[in-house]
């Protein structure tokens, strides 16, 4: 690092550190501005909520807006812990279940030379290249042959096998020395007992990485639940959302409150592994 | 790169092989992989049956007319022909899909690539506290419907009241309802959300950068540090820069929700009406199966091709 600082100095201008500092600044307030402002705003009272013209910041923070949107909800035939419930259940199983198929599926991919190998990895590479909602409406008519819809297996089954996850794994996977694995083929070690004790204690960056990415796109879905799922009582939090904002103003406080619920734990994860993600990422680029 | 010089002298040398010989010898290599076959069967074949199994489905029933309750009738290309002569609304929704993919695709391209670069040369802590500012909006996912009560036209739009207490507008302006503004604000918001995945490998890719070739590079006669990042430091990440655009290139294509969250669906006048809410429109309102599929092939056809253009843009690897 020190040396890096020597070498530097003579390409640095500080006209253009003046230059580079103030527009990281401006682009980093309008990134973070929104979400300070779902925060404030989800710990308002109603007088601060309802004051023309708005303020931006809280002068009294309440919990008030989290109790009014439990009673909101808790009227209605569904409680919103039920809904929170079932965004807990979908995450977590999705989560745990991309992150050991991916695994399983790149330590192969990476690390063994078999027929049909480069065309699935190019299968797997073309899957990145468009956009999921190409196969959202005739993946709708296979989960309803499937007798899945109105059930998880249509929300979680599709989130365990994203592409992104084991594209990074595989990247990832590539950087074990083959040495130690064939060490342990030589001492008659099976490929699962390989993959289970020492590929995957080995790339614990890239299965927090995983964990994150898989994390942060089920707790968001809405998509899929939506398409999927049409039980009130099977859905998830991001749709309660929407019922709270259809109170309008006076909830505007309850969404907020619902916002800063959503965006907690995505950040929190990525706050614990952030390290972790930037080293999985090293090895992420497109090589063909 | 020794390893995949061993894989390619044995595949011609198999090549050279009569067929009967060359498939033994493939049978031979497929019976001794057996765990790696095992180990992949459970993702591969979920990933068959959700995403290749439904793109097959979609080019196939494109060319049909579906609607679930009678079975698929086949009509050639009249859905494309539909599409194309006679659904003015798709037309708009092809127009705000490119006008997403050549503005809002390569100015978040270019803002991921400029802020990490900026991120590059703060401090470590200081690093890592500035790469979650511009990365939390993109993983805070539903939260951007708090741009809703920032651009609201009531008493409590956060930006109104700003404009009115400067004294810039007299009456509060209507961002989210009128056609002129729906386009460019949903534009805004995607941006605000797109210092995503590819940010992330930015970052990363710049931190792997060989720290000796700034140094050399610095002997050679490189003057700034835009210099230096043209020759020294895009050239090894060409990985992460391929890497990065598959990633904007495929989310440039995909807005929908926060169309719909902001400026409703449909939008005024269809403003910001985009393919993918057109093909749901089709998909789960009306139940055309054949006519949605058709517009998600569209929406695939364009995707893949402007990935596999770009991707002769950047060529990695040279």
């Amino acid at each position: 690092m020190s040396s890096r600082r020597v070498g530097l100095k003579s390409t640095r201008s500080i006209g253009g550190n003046i230059l580079i500092t103030i527009c990281l600044t401006l682009v980093a307030c309008f990134m973070v501005l929104p979400l300070v402002y779902t925060v404030n705003l989800a710990f308002k009272p109603i007088n601060e909520l309802l004051k023309f013209p708005p303020t931006f910041f809280v002068r009294h923070p309440t919990t008030q807006n989290f109790k009014d949107l439990f009673a909101a909800l808790g009227n209605s035939f569904i409680p919103l812990s039920r809904y929170l419930f079932n965004s807990i259940f979908i995450s977590a199983v999705g989560t745990f279940g991309h992150v050991i198929l991916a695994s399983m599926a790149a330590y192969p991919l990476a690390k063994n030379k078999f027929p049909g190998k480069n065309f699935m990895f190019q299968t797997v590479v073309i899957s990145l290249m468009f956009s999921g909602f190409v196969v959202n409406i005739p993946r709708f008519l296979l989960m309803d042959s499937l007798g899945w819809l109105d059930t998880y297996y249509a929300v979680i089954v599709p989130m365990m096998v994203s592409t992104l996850g084991l594209y990074l794994m595989k990247q990832f996977m590539e950087q074990i020395n083959d040495a130690i694995l064939e060490a342990a083929r030589i001492d008659g070690a099976s490929e699962f007992r390989i993959f289970w004790r020492i590929v995957m204690p080995n790339v614990k960056p890239a299965w927090l990485t995983l964990t994150l990415f898989a994390f942060q796109a089920s707790w968001n879905d809405s998509g899929s639940v939506s398409l999927y799922i049409r039980q009130e009582a099977m859905k998830t939090f991001p749709l309660a959302l929407s019922y709270v904002q259809a109170g309008g103003l006076a909830r505007m406080g309850a969404s907020a409150a619902v916002g800063f619920i959503l965006m907690i734990p995505p950040i929190t994860i990525f706050i614990l592994t952030q390290s972790n993600v930037v080293e999985t990422m090293k090895s992420s680029g497109m090589k063909d | 790169m020794a390893g995949n010089q061993n894989t390619a002298s044995v595949k011609t040398g198999v090549r050279a092989l009569p067929f009967k010989e060359r498939a033994a010898y493939t049978w031979k290599e497929i019976k001794r992989n057996r765990a790696s076959y095992v180990l992949l069967a459970p993702f591969m074949i979920l990933f068959v049956l959700f995403t290749v199994v439904p793109v097959a489905m979609a080019i196939g029933l494109s060319f049909t007319y579906y609607n679930i309750i009678e079975p698929a009738r086949f009509i050639g290309w009249d859905n494309y022909m539909r599409l194309f002569l006679d659904d003015s609304v798709f037309l708009i929704s092809l127009r705000n899909t490119m006008v997403f993919a050549v503005v809002t695709g390569p100015l978040s391209y270019l803002a991921c690539l400029l802020f990490a670069w900026f991120i590059n040369e703060l401090r470590p802590k200081i690093r890592a506290i500035a790469t979650l500012f511009f990365y939390a909006p993109s993983i805070s996912g539903n939260v951007f419907f708090i741009w809703t009560y920032i651009f609201s036209a009531d008493s409590n739009g956060l930006l109104n009241g700003l404009l009115l207490k400067l004294g810039l507008v007299k009456t509060p302006v209507l961002w989210l309802m009128n056609p002129e503004w729906t386009l460019g604000i949903v534009m805004v918001v995607q941006l605000w959300m797109s210092l995503g995945t590819s940010f992330l490998s930015f970052i990363a890719g710049l931190q792997g950068v060989d720290r000796t070739l700034y140094e050399s590079g610095a002997l050679d006669g490189i003057k700034n540090r835009w210099q230096e990042l043209w020759h020294i430091t895009l050239p090894s990440m060409k990985g992460q820069l391929m890497f990065g655009a598959v990633m904007q290139i495929t989310a440039a294509f995909s807005v929908a929700d926060v169309s719909s969250a902001l400026v409703g669906n449909p939008s005024p006048l269809y403003s910001a009406h985009t393919i993918v809410l057109h093909m749901m429109d089709y998909g789960t309102v009306r139940y055309e199966m054949g006519y949605a599929c058709s517009i998600a092939v569209i929406l695939f056809a364009l995707t893949l091709a402007s990935n596999f253009a770009v991707r002769k843009l950047i060529k990695p690897g040279d």
